[in-house]
């Protein structure tokens, strides 16, 4: 009487996972009563059952990920029992890829929303509508950095962080790089580069390369002052440390990805009264360059300063749909934040993205 | 005997990287030389054992994955700059990258730095905590608007978000001066244990 209880009650269901690009399956189970030993049996079509892996009584599912797409397997749940072994009805199942994954519609939606704004301003500004934006200090001084270094008749040194080409801080710093290079170029001033990425120094050779010719002084560009010194962290830093002492630059460019080297690069580049202006997003670098550095670009800032130095309708127009998605967040975390004072999570659940 | 050698150089090599916090000197030139040019060529090692080899050199040339034969492309197009009559090819690879990158980063950035942050920053008003962390988290959303004017309203809570910010930084670079701190400390016990064994 036990034993078919226990047969009645213990279940297996096979489901193909959901949301996954095929060859997986997900089997739930339930067995009310304890039991010394459990496993799970597989067979296909016209085949015998073979077992797949042993389960423990706190076990509740188990992925299958060795099935192939389009085939139908048979599940099943064995127990054995101080009463004898029992086992589950077969539960069958065909696994399949999915197309689309519905956990991640809101983050469709949301880069929708944002892609759309983006392109929406910058039709605008390419229409001709005047877009504003805000005075960012770090990147007024870039202009004055450059001639006081010219007028000290030192070098203006560029340091794009020690990521490589693949890091969105690095495309910023080397996008910044192209505005210092042609102002350095307009006052016949050098600019050293020492990178610690071969694809680094690669885009920043001909970024400054093209900045010396929209500047019509190619003549003055030479390749030699950007080099590469290492991909070790604090053997670049050590090399920076060394070229600051020894060439004195008059400007310090701090623009890209950093870690523990900044305090180093930014300390010894004030020791050599070099006038110092630092962008990164990386929040744990930013103290360091706050308090060494003359003027530092904070995080979306920093990613700003193409659109600001530019003044392309373009950057501008997807800098002011920035703006929008950021707004657009602003009302979503304060209507969700009200909200979940009074007990309703569904802004916060709908933001769940898998 | 080796061991102590190496205690030996390890020590001299820190003493030449210390002797620059009284100014540039031929000792700090020579660890500074020699820790750039090992480390340059230990990485150049490096990625060729660890990830050139493995990941494209034997699943192309021995497995005959013939899909690796575009970034082997790309790769031999990035080397044309040795040749500056044909350098502008390089450009191509650069661009595939750049391109690639942003692309591939949009959603992940998307997810991780907006959706994600959102969705931490809704909490229940019940506390002081979190109280702070939306007012912080709202404030600081205003200062970081470029294409509205920081005046009036907009102002007031950019300079709040601002303050919020200052705070942040103060806070981290205590907590991580602390961290250095240790590391320094560290060193000193290696140069006064394992080398002088004064400890």
């Amino acid at each position: 009487m036990l034993i078919l209880f226990i047969i009645s009650s213990l279940s297996i269901s096979a489901l193909d996972t959901p949301n996954d690009a095929g060859g997986s399956v997900t089997l739930k189970f339930s067995y009310p009563f304890p039991f010394i030993s459990g496993e799970i049996m597989r067979r296909e079509e016209g085949k015998e059952f073979e077992r797949m892996v042993a389960v423990s009584p706190s076990d509740t599912y188990w992925i299958d990920n060795s099935v192939e797409d389009g085939v139908k397997y048979y599940y099943q749940v064995v127990l054995t029992t101080e009463e004898g072994v029992v086992a589950s009805e077969p539960a069958s199942v065909i696994s399949s890829p999915q197309w689309f994954h519905k956990g991640r519609t809101t983050m469709l939606i949301v880069v929708l929303v944002v892609c759309g704004l983006i392109l929406f301003f910058i039709r605008q500004a390419k229409g001709g509508k005047g877009l504003y934006i805000r005075q960012i200090a770090g990147l007024e001084a870039v202009d004055e950095a450059v001639g006081r270094a010219t007028e000290l008749g030192r070098p203006v040194m560029f340091i794009a962080g020690i990521m490589d080409i693949d890091d969105l801080q690095t495309i910023a710093g080397i996008t910044i790089l192209r505005r210092v290079a042609k102002k350095a170029a307009e006052y016949e001033s050098q600019i050293l580069m020492p990178t610690s990425r071969s694809l680094v120094m690669t885009a920043a050779q001909e970024t400054v390369k093209e900045a010396y010719y929209d500047a019509g002084r190619p003549d003055i560009f030479n390749p030699n002052n950007i080099f590469y010194l290492t991909d070790d962290q604090f053997g670049f830093a050590a090399g920076c440390d060394g070229i600051m002492m020894r060439e004195k630059p008059g400007a310090i460019f701090l623009m890209g990805s950093f870690y523990a080297e900044s305090l180093i690069l930014a300390e010894t580049g004030h020791s050599v009264g070099a006038i110092q202006i630092a962008g990164t997003a990386m929040p744990s670098q930013l103290p360091f360059f706050v308090t060494a550095c003359d003027y530092t670009l904070i995080g979306e800032e920093f990613f700003a300063a193409s659109a600001y130095l530019s003044k392309d309708p373009l950057q501008l127009g997807s800098l002011k749909g920035q703006d929008w998605g950021k707004a657009m967040f602003l009302a979503l975390i304060v209507v969700g934040t009200v909200l979940a004072t009074f007990g309703f999570t569904i802004i916060k659940d709908i933001l769940m993205v898998q | 005997m080796i061991q102590t050698i190496g205690i030996w150089v390890a020590a001299f090599l820190t003493l030449c990287i210390f002797s620059f916090l009284y100014k540039d000197n031929p000792f700090y030139k020579f660890a500074e030389h020699l820790f750039v040019g090992v480390s340059a060529g230990y990485w150049a090692m490096y990625s060729w054992y660890n990830v050139l080899l493995p990941n494209l050199g034997r699943p192309l040339f021995i497995e005959h994955e013939l899909i690796l034969l575009i970034p082997f492309i790309l790769g031999i197009m990035m080397l044309l700059r040795l040749f500056p009559k044909i350098g502008w090819i390089s450009r191509w690879p650069l661009a595939f990258i750049v391109g690639m990158t942003s692309g591939y980063y949009l959603v992940t950035f998307l997810q991780t730095n907006a959706l994600e942050q959102a969705r931490a920053t809704i909490v229940p008003l019940q506390n002081i905590n979190n109280i702070i962390l939306v007012i912080g988290v709202i404030t600081g959303l205003f200062y970081f608007f470029f294409s509205t004017e920081h005046k009036k309203a907009v102002g007031v809570m950019a300079r709040i978000g601002r303050m919020f910010l200052m705070v942040a930084f103060g806070a981290s670079f205590g907590y991580t001066v602390m961290a250095r701190i240790s590391l320094l400390i560290g060193r000193f016990y290696f140069l006064l244990g394992d080398w002088l064994r004064l400890l």
